[in-house]
């Protein structure tokens, strides 16, 4: 929590003073009378105390008041709400691509213990490990893929090469050597051996894996155009909308230090069954 | 496996050396436009062709490389700095200094890396002259990579505290700061090292993911990201081939770069 609230005073504060926040192109409309102008320019008043705006937005947040979008004049809960579910399914499709894809590799690389499969594997996930997240994007649509491909593509290298070193590093232990010696197939050995040994670690990787593809969802949203949270975030960002940015902050944080901690708890609770 | 790095490394070096000294050249000037050839294929005069105001690719390809080659350590180097005040200093001094800085690194290390670039590079003013961009741009990637390397630096650090060699320089009078200069230091440069190439191809990747948004370097000035912003407006892989060649070389690039530093290294 400490984190979260953390997270979002920062982003808070670097929205606060940055260059052309408060300015409003209303304020050059010539129609406008002195009046309206100094109403205008009293609209942003309240956020001029960062440390004031910021306790008075986070107690609203509790009371699940998250304020209005001033670039997009819109509730921002609304916002959230509609665009968390895009992302949600973006980025969920990525991961499971890029798991399904890593987890048969490495099975079929234990499985036929062959360099012609190694080795292609292995260059391909260090080419892709090489691309800028929006090269990627950017090359998705020109041959018209699907966002949740590239976002399966950031994630795929990572997770491949995480659970390659670890189904190495059990190849060597001893009681899977046994295992082997005995005769015991290939497949079973690796689920009934292998995969109990890495399954902690495989569990934390999970976590991270999420904060990877929340990361990479903003390259991907704001260059395939898709409208979910990543695009919003650099919306906010560009448009110094401090109420939008704040929660789009807070909102990420909490899915990754989430998937983290429930990934933490998960492998701890199967390291000491209650 | 040595020899691969070997290779890996000829061909950073070559790569540098091709893009510091043809960047000098007066014949591959970046700015230069030539109005009779705009968007030109390959031919002698322009060997890439040229982009939609008539700039030579080839020459904007030199001097991207390099701007990004020079800067990426130098953004990395910073990050070390940091990384080493942050980490290793609270790390070795122990008490609440190493728990804020533990704090610290955790909450940076909550927020996405791509997402807290952008968030503060968008927050920094855009439309500043091309040199501000580059300075901004490579300053903000420094100041802001240092959470990883600095964790591993405190936990080095913290292990190095109750070190025998440590505990006896300490029984033998050496002041806090010859303790870091001349025993803490000389054992965490390895790490440092490690970290600091480790750095430069993230460094090289993420000004290429700002540039591709628009809040990387600024015209004229090229980069390999800003090169690589001219993939928008390719219409078709085949047609459009040589626009490729600044993706190639990056790719080239990094993977020599995270080739070249061993395994072993990394995993210090």
């Amino acid at each position: 929590m400490i984190t979260i609230v953390a997270g979002g005073f920062i982003s808070a504060t670097l929205v606060r003073y940055a260059p052309g926040f408060g300015t409003d192109e209303r304020q050059l409309d010539a129609r406008l009378s002195g009046d309206s102008i100094q109403a205008i320019q009293n609209a942003h008043a309240d956020e001029r105390n960062i440390v004031r705006f910021y306790f008075v937005s986070v107690c609203k947040t509790f009371r699940g008041n998250l304020g209005m979008s001033r670039s997009l004049n819109r509730p921002v809960r609304q916002l959230l709400q509609e665009r968390a579910a895009v992302t949600a399914a973006v980025a969920g499709k990525g991961l499971a691509l890029s798991w399904s894809a890593a987890v048969l590799i490495v099975f079929a690389t234990w499985f036929f213990r062959t360099p012609a499969l190694g080795i292609p594997v292995t260059l391909l996930s260090g080419m892709l490990l090489c691309l800028p997240a929006g090269v990627l994007a950017l090359l998705a649509i020109l041959l018209n893929q699907p966002g949740s491909l590239v976002i399966a593509l950031i994630v795929y290298p990572k997770v491949h090469r995480y659970l390659s070193n670890l189904v190495e590093a059990a190849r060597g232990l001893s009681h899977i050597t046994t295992a082997r010696a005995k005769g015991i197939s290939e497949p079973r050995v690796f689920f009934w051996h292998v995969v109990p040994v890495i399954k902690r670690e495989v569990l934390a990787l999970a976590g991270v894996s999420i904060g990877i593809a929340i990361g990479a969802a903003i390259p991907v949203e704001a260059l395939c155009g898709i409208a979910g949270i990543g695009q919003l975030a650099w919306q906010s960002a560009l448009g110094r909308d401090l109420p939008l940015l704040n929660n789009v902050a807070m909102l990420v944080i909490a899915c990754v230090v989430l998937a983290n901690s429930g990934a933490d708890l998960l492998s701890e609770e199967r390291r000491h069954p209650a | 496996m040595k020899r691969m790095r070997v290779a890996a490394a000829s061909l950073a070096c070559a790569l540098v050396f091709i893009s510091v000294t043809g960047s000098f050249v007066p014949r591959f000037d970046y700015s230069r436009q030539d109005r009779e050839h705009i968007n030109s294929g390959p031919s002698r005069g322009h060997w890439l062709g040229t982009d939609d105001l008539g700039r030579d690719r080839f020459a904007r390809l030199l001097h991207g490389t390099r701007i990004s080659i020079l800067l990426a350590p130098a953004a990395s180097a910073l990050s070390m700095l940091l990384a080493f005040g942050i980490g290793a200093i609270p790390g070795f001094a122990g008490g609440f200094a190493e728990r804020a800085a533990k704090t610290a690194i955790d909450l940076v290390l909550s927020i996405p890396w791509l997402f807290l670039l952008l968030m503060v590079r968008a927050t920094l003013p855009l439309n500043t002259s091309p040199a501000a961009s580059v300075t901004i741009t490579f300053l903000v990637l420094g100041l802001l990579g240092w959470a990883a390397p600095a964790r591993i630096l405190l936990a080095r650090a913290r292990s190095m505290r109750q070190a025998e060699f440590i505990i006896l320089a300490r029984s033998t009078g050496a002041a806090p700061f010859r303790l870091l200069s001349k025993h803490v230091m000389p054992n965490l440069r390895p790490i440092l090292l490690a970290q600091f190439w480790i750095s430069v191809p993230l460094f090289i990747l993420s000004e290429a993911n700002l540039s591709i948004l628009g809040l990387g370097v600024a015209e004229p000035l090229p980069s390999l990201g800003s090169l690589l912003r001219e993939l928008e407006t390719v219409l078709s892989l085949r047609a459009d081939i040589w626009r490729f060649v600044p993706l190639v070389m990056l790719v080239l690039l990094v993977s020599s770069l995270q080739i070249a530093v061993s395994e072993r290294e990394v995993s210090l």
